[in-house]
């Protein structure tokens, strides 16, 4: 008989206790970065309170009293600092979606073209993709709106390219309808819903016949409203038509010279970007799978469209999606070249009241909530284009 | 270090010298720049005619000479001075944290300024205003007639809401384009993307002189939109050093009107007249209840001259500038420029 040993286990206390320890490393990280947070927050209170200044929301209510160059709602100086926030928004959304749209074509073309086995093309696509890459934005920025401004001719001199339609260093002036854009919004709008739910009828269709669905009738019905609407209004409506002044023109829709070279900078600049995600994500499919379409007789063409790019997607839409949002976030060095974005208006704002902390914490909560949403989008469509099952 | 024991005792010397020759209850700034032998003065980073360095590095303008006027009145013969370049952001803050010991830029004097940073404005060198800058070929005579056209203009100061307040209050429009910087804004007018750049008119001036292809194509309309004194800062903490540099620019203007130049002031020491022999020292005891010498207001004509000798040297109507005086003339000519009696 053999006495068996029992060695006591012995529990770890204190520190020696990796869970004990973990908890506390933890807590005591949350207590000093609170305690950090909070004496900043007493120190900003303290110091705004000495010096007098005051805080608070209040100054979003009172009238703005300054001239913004370009609006897309009604806009006077003796509406509120809240509305010229959102005039701002809404001139940033705009450089940021035309700008995203613009980037993602070009950044196509780009991407298909570096690959391509033309002699010509790909080494003009590398050499695109370099030099934009390499040189810092705001000097891009700066090229394209001297470019703009040092190159168009003069408002007195503006050539009319179309009837009513000028292109001068003011910008590009066109004709616009004279009452009421809504009835032209609603048949964007019914033409987008007609072409969307044709758009699911023939993927039905197809699925059930196994014939691909055409375009055009699609396209057709998104255009006909529009259309429709735009040759009953021209016929009774009167247009805009920019007549030319002293300085330039007065009356009619313009796109400035600042929109413009925001736009082609950001587009131009990104796009070399999302030639070479695009690129990567194409070279990361097979060889065998392009053969494998050519095998079953599909052209080049449709073999890439068809196989290739959908699988290239997977593997470009996370480094897509935070291209995106640098393009996003990029906008806000429109006042370099006097566009004004939102943070251009914000830095008015605070010229004016002196409320930095509040127009600066407004402008992060806004470009936060922007961020957020094109990643939550991104992030949706990647789930869409990922691979079901692979996890 | 050794020092050797000759010029050490000649240090000793001059130090007692001097500790007697200053008032003993003098403010610490005024304290500190005798001490320091050096008065530091921020100026900005490069206006032609008001503050600019020349290309042996030697700040010159308006301002950087009013900033010699206040060394020698100060410093006696031996004044020196520095220049701390300094941006419209940084201006304040350096003279509140005691960087320097006087601000000779272009800031305008505001209530909140005088009253809320801890400042004091000393008076006004140089009366300004916003205004306008366009080409000649415009063929405009007056900032009224600008209805609807494209104004470039800088961010940072209040010249986006005097544009707007002018023209809604004469019932015009105008399209802004609005930079983040006076020099983007700049670039952009002479471009061609606006018909009008408007800022500041000692800035306009400046930009005119240095920077336009031709200056004789470029005109300033004679509308003031807003009201711009620009004048010495100086911190609250010291009031003697504050009257000091008060009545430096007092002096510099009643010499104009008393006819003292820099080239006459020796002669004029020997005025019968009592009030030109009180500025200058020959009578009275004006220095010594400034805190300052006898010598003060002598030192200061004779080292820069009178107002209107440094108006006219920096930003005349001889100098590329091509300044009027109008506003900056003298009380007895139309102008604002007026000095409180010495006596």
């Amino acid at each position: 008989m053999s006495a068996v040993a029992v060695l006591p286990v012995r529990s770890a206390r204190g520190w020696s206790d990796p869970s004990f320890r973990s908890l506390a490393t933890q807590v005591i990280v949350l207590a000093v970065l609170a305690g950090t947070v909070a004496f900043l927050a007493t120190n900003l209170v303290g110091n705004l309170e000495a010096r007098s200044i005051r805080t608070g929301f209040g100054f979003l209510w009172q009238a703005a009293g300054f001239e913004i160059g370009q609006s897309f709602i009604a806009w006077s100086p003796s509406a509120s600092f809240g509305r010229a926030l959102l005039v701002g928004l809404l001139n940033t959304l705009v450089v940021a979606s035309l700008g995203i749209v613009l980037s993602t074509l070009a950044g196509f073309v780009v991407g298909i073209a570096s690959l391509s086995r033309n002699p010509l093309v790909s080494p003009l696509a590398r050499l695109y993709v370099e030099l934009v890459r390499n040189t810092p934005l705001l000097l891009q920025l700066y090229l394209w709106y001297a470019v703009l401004t040092q190159m168009l001719p003069a408002a007195s001199a503006a050539p009319q390219l179309l009837p009513g339609v000028y292109l001068a260093k003011s910008g590009l002036h066109f004709p616009v309808l004279q009452h009421g854009t809504e009835p032209l919004l609603a048949a964007v709008l019914v033409g987008v819903l007609a072409f969307a739910g044709h758009g699911l009828w023939a993927r039905r269709q197809a699925e059930r016949n196994g014939v691909p669905a055409k375009l055009w009738p699609g396209l057709l019905l998104l255009a006909l409203p529009v259309v429709a609407v735009a040759l009953e209004r021209a016929v009774t409506a009167s247009f805009d038509v920019p007549r030319p002044t002293r300085f330039g023109f007065s009356g009619g829709g313009m796109i400035t010279p600042e929109l413009t070279a925001l736009l082609i900078g950001l587009s131009l600049y990104n796009a070399a970007f999302i030639g070479e995600i695009l690129r990567a994500g194409i070279l990361s499919v097979g060889r065998g799978q392009l053969e494998a379409g050519a095998a079953l007789g599909l052209s080049r063409g449709q073999a890439l469209r068809l196989v290739v790019i959908p699988q290239a997607m997977k593997v470009a839409v996370p480094p897509l999606a935070s291209q995106y949002l640098n393009l996003a976030k990029n906008t806000s060095l429109a006042i370099a070249i006097g566009y004004p974005d939102l943070m251009s208006i914000g830095n008015t704002i605070i010229n004016q009241t002196g409320q930095a902390v509040e127009v600066i914490a407004i402008l992060m909560c806004v470009y936060l909530a922007l961020s957020l949403a094109i990643s939550a989008f991104m992030n949706w469509y990647n789930a869409r284009v990922a691979l079901k099952g692979a996890s | 270090m050794r020092i050797p024991f000759k010029s050490g005792l000649a240090a000793a010397a001059l130090a007692l010298a001097a500790s007697f020759a200053a008032p003993a209850e003098a403010g610490p700034t005024l304290e500190a720049v005798r001490k320091r032998g050096e008065v530091v003065c921020g100026v900005s980073t490069g206006i032609g005619g008001f503050s600019i360095a020349d290309s042996s590095g030697r700040w010159t303008g308006l301002t950087t000479d009013f900033c010699r006027a206040v060394s020698a009145a100060v410093l006696g013969d031996a004044a020196k001075e520095k220049f701390v370049p300094l941006s419209p952001q940084q201006r304040f803050t350096a003279l509140q944290s005691g960087e320097i010991d006087m601000l000779t830029t272009v800031a305008t004097w505001t209530l909140t300024r005088d009253a809320s940073l801890g400042l004091l404005y000393a008076g006004v060198y140089f009366y300004d205003g916003q205004g306008f800058l366009v080409p000649k070929s415009l063929g405009l005579k007056s900032a009224l007639e600008l209805d609807g056209a494209s104004i470039c203009t800088a961010t940072g100061t209040t010249s986006e809401l005097n544009l707007a307040d002018y023209f809604r209050a004469n019932g015009k429009t105008f399209k802004p384009v609005v930079f983040e910087a006076q020099n983007e804004a700049r670039a952009a007018f002479f471009s061609g993307r606006c018909q009008a750049f408007s800022a500041d008119m000692s800035y306009l001036s400046s930009v005119r002189a240095s920077d336009a292809p031709n200056p004789d194509e470029w005109q300033i309309l004679p509308e003031m939109i807003s009201k711009e004194p620009l004048g010495p800062v100086v911190a609250r903490n010291d009031l003697d050093w504050y009257t000091a540099v008060k009545w430096v620019l007092m002096a510099l203007i009643e010499a104009e009107e008393k006819g003292i130049t820099a080239a006459n002031v020796e002669q004029m020491k020997d005025s019968t007249n009592p009030e030109i022999r009180r500025l200058l020292g020959t009578a009275g005891d004006m220095g010594q209840r400034l805190g300052l010498d006898p010598g003060w207001a002598y030192r200061a004509i004779k080292r820069v001259g009178n107002y209107g000798e440094i108006f006219e040297r920096n930003v005349g109507p001889k100098t590329p500038l091509r300044m009027e005086r109008n506003s900056n003339a003298l009380w007895t000519k139309g102008g604002l420029m007026y000095a409180m009696p010495v006596r």
